[in-house]
């Protein structure tokens, strides 16, 4: 079973591909809570990578580590740090934990390289971010809407999409 | 007695079920072709979320729903007379909803079953799911629950065939000749840039309430019910029209115009071919 922490990936990573990491700057998580995770304990120790590097360490994860299975691309909407976070998740098939690689990117111009050509089962998880968060995948084959209708307009799981429901009438943004 | 003036035939009723129990048939058509449509309801098989698990143990030997006669499932709209909506109804299922029902032959039932499928349920403040469908299709009998136990839906059955005991032939909308509410096909929505659309105009939109009464059940006529669902749709009525001069909050000083000329059956006065 693989035994490869955060950490270590990191490291190693940083070792060789020179430049794909970046160093994680903390985010503003808007309104610090009385209690619980404070502003500027807010640090992932995740690897972060470079968007135009993606690619090239996804792939360093699977061929060069056995991470094979990308288990799922999830979107985090950081509305106060004005940015995306993609956290991509990848497992080993001989089990173990799995290891993250995180992206961010800037909120206006929200353009990632695309997994799919080189990991076609990222295909229907880079459709549901496009779907969902409106995050153009560049190099995609086929990104269109997977999940709402394809005449649907906006990006309804983003943060600073209109609030919905009843509660909501009349109350003003 | 309050049932009985809510229901003038179920005291007739009542007294034929009393005359059966004790081995006198005195039957009437009526009674002959309910019982034989209630005695065997087939329901489509048709989930849509959850509650499509309890719909299977419903239909399955532990709560055995063939005891009501209910218990072939089909798998075509065509061969079916109920459609239980057992599950969240996404704005994206929802024309192939309204398509299937359109598709199913008279006499034909819906119950909806689960909290999503009457009101939205957990999701109604969400925006990809239909507030309730009964906005697109009469309901005859609702079922609370999340997901309901199948034995509500079993009462829900039997709720169900008592309605249709009580049924006229002359008066479903489903036989005869003359205007019945609703003798065309119910419209399909479409995706709009929005919401869902009907003809063009948007009825259950991604933010905010639906901009479309629902349908009254069929045993009530089965309309529109003409209840205002959203504070911001402009609709005409006299007690919101500041030029009107009220009497009290809830009345206008006067006469409505349909009282004063005895005709409120004219067309601009009820909303059956809304």
């Amino acid at each position: 079973m693989p035994r490869l922490d955060a950490a270590e990936l990191r490291e190693r990573m940083a070792r060789d591909l020179p430049g794909a990491v970046l160093e994680v700057v903390p985010l503003q998580v808007a309104a610090a809570p009385p209690h619980g995770p404070q502003p500027g304990a807010f640090m992932t120790s995740d690897t972060l990578v470079a968007p135009s590097r993606l690619v090239e360490a996804a792939c360093y994860l699977r061929d060069l580590l056995g991470y094979a299975y990308l288990s799922d691309i999830a979107v985090v909407d950081y509305l106060a740090d004005d940015l995306f976070e993609l956290v991509y998740r990848f497992y080993h098939v001989e089990g173990g934990e799995g290891l993250t690689l995180k992206v961010r990117i800037p909120r206006d111009h929200p353009e990632v390289p695309s997994l799919t050509p080189a990991w076609p089962g990222a295909n229907f998880h880079e459709r549901e971010a496009f779907d969902l968060y409106g995050i153009v995948f560049v190099g995609h084959p086929f990104l269109r809407r997977i999940y709402m209708w394809d005449e649907f307009e906006g990006f309804p799981m983003r943060k600073d999409f209109p609030k919905q429901g009843d509660k909501y009438i009349g109350a003003d943004e | 007695m309050p049932l009985e003036i809510v229901f003038p035939m179920t005291n007739e009723h009542e007294l034929q079920l009393d005359l059966e129990r004790q081995g006198v048939f005195l039957s009437t058509v009526n009674r002959f072709y309910n019982w034989g449509r209630r005695s065997s309801i087939w329901p489509m098989a048709f989930g849509l979320a959850c509650c499509a698990i309890e719909m299977m143990a419903f239909g399955l030997s532990r709560y055995d729903v063939a005891r009501f006669g209910a218990e072939l499932f089909r798998a075509s709209p065509r061969q079916a007379d109920l459609m239980i909506v057992a599950g969240t109804v996404t704005k994206k299922m929802a024309p192939q909803v309204v398509r299937l029902y359109n598709q199913m032959a008279e006499p034909r039932y819906v119950i909806s079953m689960g909290a999503c499928a009457t009101s939205g349920g957990p999701f109604r403040d969400g925006y990809n799911v239909l507030r309730g469908i009964d906005l697109l299709v009469p309901v005859d009998v609702y079922v609370p629950g999340c997901p309901p136990r199948p034995e509500a839906l079993l009462h829900a059955l039997i709720t169900l065939q008592d309605q249709i005991d009580r049924q006229k032939l002359g008066r479903v909308r489903w036989y005869g000749q003359g205007a019945k509410p609703q003798t065309t096909d119910f419209p399909v929505p479409t995706f709009g840039a929005q919401g869902l659309e009907i003809d063009g105009h948007l009825v259950d939109p991604v933010g905010g309430l639906p901009l479309v009464s629902s349908y009254t059940a069929p045993e009530f006529g089965e309309m529109k019910s003409g209840r205002l669902e959203h504070p911001e749709i402009v609709r005409h009525f006299p007690i919101m029209d500041p030029s009107v001069e009220l009497e009290h909050p809830l009345k206008a000083r006067g006469m409505a115009p349909e009282i004063a000329a005895d005709d409120l059956k004219r067309g601009e006065v009820g909303n059956a071919e809304a």
